[in-house]
């Protein structure tokens, strides 16, 4: 067993005993059966008289469909029908993606299939249910459209011109939504301010690139009156609500299974139209559906993510002490706003946490949403992020350089003392138990500033621009019922965890927190192991399954941990309770004297104990055989919410060091670190590989990823071979490392860490990229930071 | 149509006789192999890019979607189910230990670029096993933990 690596919170027992598996870096068992080619994928199933589809989507970003005629098509081989908005719509009822506790939000009806205006470059417009995809494919090419094309608008900067095209004529402009925050007095702050910086950073969009693509099966039995879905998402509840909303069906008969899902970051844990569109055509035809998304159609209806324009100014006094920060944000959603959580939270994210690590007494900050004529934008890993610690990050240093002061001091006399703790944000955002001053000093022990100051130096010297950068930011995780609840969507702020022991002796443990590669399984098992006194291979786990797991809201916002991993936590010591009065009762003894050690009830003081196979033997076979009255209850179940926060937040510090290439614009990232803070860590090494994982995707965006559209709507790298994804050569290997404040919201102390890397990483790149770039006076604005932009800003081009 | 073509064929799949069999003509060796069951094989792009679908033809890591089916008339296939001999296992050990994946999508064709690079059986730094794989596409990991067992599983076999 590996040794403990991180300080444990006392709460959760000593750590000198055995089944201590919280805080032990024990490798997924459970997950080796992707290792033999034994994952259970959607596009892995195949049921009896399953049919295929292919949607036929607009080639247009904005057109008008005149007509469709489908009769040719219907006619292709293997073709079981053809389907139109018409059809889908008298089974699937539409839908709109605002929510009601963040002021007006305007969006649309939509619909599963386009029905008189494409509004995007693969929008569904049509679908062939075939025999199998390569006929449904054939039959597309028979659909006749007679398209009358639209100007599209395209810009989000230009969309809420008086001459912009408005998208939905019905909501007057193209305004989607808009905030403002204000704290304090800006304006008289500003004047106070002996230096004043002002930056304008400009993000492009980019996209989840999951490996495995969007998929779903809908399999609609008639006889029961039961909707499965087998759907790689992350929220199977909440797909179990929508789904028997829109199709009109008994939610208790609607089951979502999500079994292996390949990578998801937040792209499915959407409502897809043309999923929607699917489960639709079950209930028509009566069969089971398949579609899984090919790349083109990943690349162009998956949602995306960022396209933000940011403007920033920062006003600090001589001694670096912030007196002020505005922002003002806008933000491209395509034509619709995503459903249920809306295309609005990213910038929400953005106003809520630009300048969160820090003491800043007057903050405004102004977010404009808008509707444009490209895919849908949502959320996705990191929502808001990358934008507000960028802008954040990117305006300290320049506050740095103007007045002349090193990057790490004016973050450390800025940052809201880590004794001072509960705080606010500078919007207004609560937030407690967090570390910026002890992440820092620990990021600054590991990197060894001195080091990386005179290499930058001494790179200068020969013809090599090195820089390097340093960050702090703030991670929304574990969020409570303000998130989405209280605006009205049904999606599940609580979940729970169900444990028992079975006759075998075996622990059968199920929670509504779901898998998407990050070791949910693994570390629901340790907890379940570490708590009940049990080996971990005694445990096995369901999850994804919404017939057989507890109720509750999935795997998203890096949840999965502080919430589902309390629930398992309050479960297993519930059961352990009911186990050891059983033992009591049995062994004629009292409940305090027991205790469960490697799946034996124990007596402390060392006499004869009982194995819990013999105690659930004789619970359930030869029950007759207990003392009357005794609570036999081998089953224990626990629910848990975050209550009185909106937020537990996570923090984390970053550093790097970068080099570019004056000849090429290539910039090449020459170490990485990240201090994260996100409290109790039940497996370290999942942690780890969360925030590699996560810097390697901020990196993408910082350097790489983009969604290119022609004016004209089109988007024009829609293939893996021109849309650039971090491959191994590129990245950099990450040194990791922790500071340990648990989250006073649970016992477990747990709180989220998948999406500090993707949120952090942007920034702190950016930063260097801008430190080695300062050496010849030139400077990046805008993401992804491409070869041709720093040639560009070293007036080589 | 020119899809209901097909061609008569033969080869082994794991060492399993395929006698005589009928592929449509158009289809590419992976959605074939998917479609008898060997579903380990995964596809993320279809062109040749992400590196998921990469299984053994005749000892050669191949995309084998790049590959129509017919084209494996007489050939020795293997697929990530039949990576069981002491290498592959040893392998598999140490990708289970590093974590070298996370949703497991990316990890067929992983394991068969690990295969080829171990039986060149040469002593690799880390930035040459980085560009050994930089044909195969990882969203989960961003890569280090892979390069990590990749750097085990040589310097146990070298």
């Amino acid at each position: 067993m590996d040794d403990i690596k991180v300080n444990q919170n006392p709460k959760l027992g000593s750590l000198d005993r055995p089944n201590s598996y919280i805080g032990r870096s024990l490798p997924r068992e459970n997950a080796k059966k992707h290792l033999d080619g034994g994952g259970q994928f959607v596009d892995d199933l195949t049921l009896p008289r399953m049919v295929h589809v292919a949607f036929l989507r607009s080639p247009f970003a904005h057109a008008e469909i005149k007509s469709i005629n489908t009769n040719d098509a219907k006619k292709s081989d293997g073709v079981v029908d053809v389907f139109t908005a018409k059809e889908i719509d008298e089974v699937c009822k539409p839908w709109i993606g605002t929510l009601g506790h963040l002021g007006e939000m305007r969006s649309p009806e939509q619909t599963p299939l386009a029905k008189k205006i494409a509004r995007w470059q693969g929008e569904p417009v049509a679908v062939v249910i075939a025999d199998s995809r390569a006929q449904a494919e054939d039959a597309l090419e028979l659909i006749e459209v007679d398209w009358a094309e639209k100007e599209a608008q395209v810009d989000m900067e230009t969309a809420l011109d008086s001459n912009a095209v408005v998208i939905h004529p019905e909501l007057g402009n193209n305004l989607f939504w808009t905030r403002t925050v204000n704290q304090g007095d800006v304006e008289k702050a500003f004047k106070k301010a002996d230096a004043v910086v002002e930056a304008t950073l400009d993000f492009a969009r980019h996209t989840g690139v999951t490996l495995e693509s969007r998929g779903i099966v809908a399999d609609w039995n008639k006889a029961e009156n039961k909707m499965t879905i087998y759907h790689n998402g992350q929220a199977p509840h909440m797909m179990q609500h929508i789904i028997a909303k829109h199709l009109d069906l008994n939610e208790g008969l609607v089951r979502i299974v999500s079994r292996d899902v390949g990578g998801s970051f937040g792209i499915k844990v959407h409502v897809y139209p043309d999923e929607m569109a699917v489960t639709a055509i079950s209930k028509k035809i009566g069969r089971p559906v398949k579609f899984i998304a090919d790349r083109l159609e990943s690349f162009t209806t998956d949602i995306h993510a960022r396209c933000h324009k940011i403007s920033g100014k920062l006003g600090v006094d001589k001694n670096g002490k912030i007196l002020a920060m505005e922002i003002d944000d806008l933000s491209g959603i395509g034509p619709f706003s995503m459903y249920p959580r809306t295309s609005a939270i990213e910038t929400n994210q953005v106003l809520n946490l630009s300048g969160a690590p820090y003491v800043i007494p007057n903050y405004k900050a102004v977010g404009t949403v808008v509707f444009q004529n490209k895919t849908p934008m949502c959320q996705y890993r990191a929502v808001g992020h990358p934008i507000a610690v960028a802008i954040t990050e990117a305006l300290i240093d320049k506050a740095a350089y103007k007045i002349d002061m090193d990057i790490d001091k004016i973050r450390k006399i800025n940052f809201i003392p880590d004794n001072a703790y509960p705080n606010k944000c500078p919007s207004g955002v609560p937030l407690e138990d967090l570390s910026h001053e002890a992440s820092m000093d620990k990021l600054l022990e590991i990197m060894d500033i001195k080091e990386i100051e005179a290499q930058n130096e001494e790179d200068f010297k020969k013809g090599v621009l090195t820089g390097h950068g340093v960050i702090s930011m703030c991670e929304v995780t574990n969020p409570s019922p303000l998130f989405y609840g209280v605006g009205g969507a049904h999606i599940s702020s609580q979940d729970g965890a169900s444990i028992r022991l079975e006759g075998s002796g075996a622990i059968h443990l199920s929670s509504s927190i779901t898998e998407q590669g990050q070791g949910t399984e693994a570390i629901m098992k340790q907890i379940a192991a570490d708590q009940l006194g049990v080996k971990m291979e005694s445990v096995r786990v369901t999850l994804g399954d919404t017939d057989a797991t507890p109720y509750g809201g999935g795997t998203w916002a890096s949840r999965g941990a502080g919430i589902g991993g309390e629930a398992v936590l309050k479960a297993a010591r519930k059961l352990k309770d009911n186990i050891l009065n059983i033992a009591a009762a049995i062994m004629q003894t009292d409940k305090d004297t027991l205790d469960i050690e490697d799946n034996n009830v124990i007596r402390k003081n060392g006499g004869e104990g009982i194995t819990l196979q013999k105690l659930a033997e004789t619970v359930y076979y030869r029950g007759h055989e207990l003392p009357k009255g005794t609570n036999a209850e081998l089953l224990a179940t626990a629910s848990f919410l975050i209550e009185g926060i909106p937020f537990v937040f996570t923090n984390s510090a970053m550093g790097c060091q970068v080099s570019i290439d004056q000849d090429t614009g290539i910039i090449k990232i020459n170490k990485f670190w990240a201090v994260e803070d996100c409290g109790t860590q039940i497996n370290p090494k999942l942690v780890e590989e969360q925030i590699r994982g996560g810097v390697i995707q901020g990196i993408g965006g910082a350097l790489f990823e983009e969604c290119v559209y022609d004016n004209q709507g089109n988007m024009q790298n829609a293939t893996m071979a021109d849309y650039l994804v971090p491959m191994a050569y590129e990245m950099p290997d990450i040194i990791v490392d922790h500071v340990t404040t648990n989250s006073g919201r649970s016992i477990i102390g747990a709180k989220g860490a998948g999406e500090a890397g993707t949120g952090g990483a942007p920034a702190v790149i950016m930063n260097a990229v801008n430190n080695a770039l300062k050496q010849v006076n030139a400077e990046v604005v805008s993401q992804p930071i491409t070869p041709e932009k720093i040639l560009k800003a070293l007036g080589k081009i | 149509m020119a899809g209901n073509n097909s061609v008569n064929i033969s080869f082994t799949v794991n060492g399993e006789n395929f006698n005589n069999v009928n592929v449509p003509s158009r289809q590419h060796l992976a959605d074939y192999l998917r479609s008898q069951g060997f579903t380990g094989t995964h596809l993320g792009c279809e062109q040749g890019a992400c590196g998921a679908c990469t299984i053994e033809m005749d000892g050669k890591a191949v995309r084998s979607c790049l590959v129509l089916a017919s084209q494996a008339n007489g050939a020795n296939l293997k697929t990530v189910e039949g990576f069981d001999d002491e290498m592959m296992e040893k392998v598999k050990q140490n990708f289970l230990k590093h974590n070298a994946f996370q949703c497991g999508f990316c990890s067929p064709g992983m394991l068969m670029t690990t295969k080829e690079i171990l039986l060149n059986k040469k002593k690799l730094t880390r930035d040459e096993i980085r560009s050994e794989i930089s044909g195969n596409y990882c969203r989960c990991t961003g890569y280090q933990s892979i390069v990590d067992a990749i750097e085990e599983c040589i310097n146990e076999i070298n």
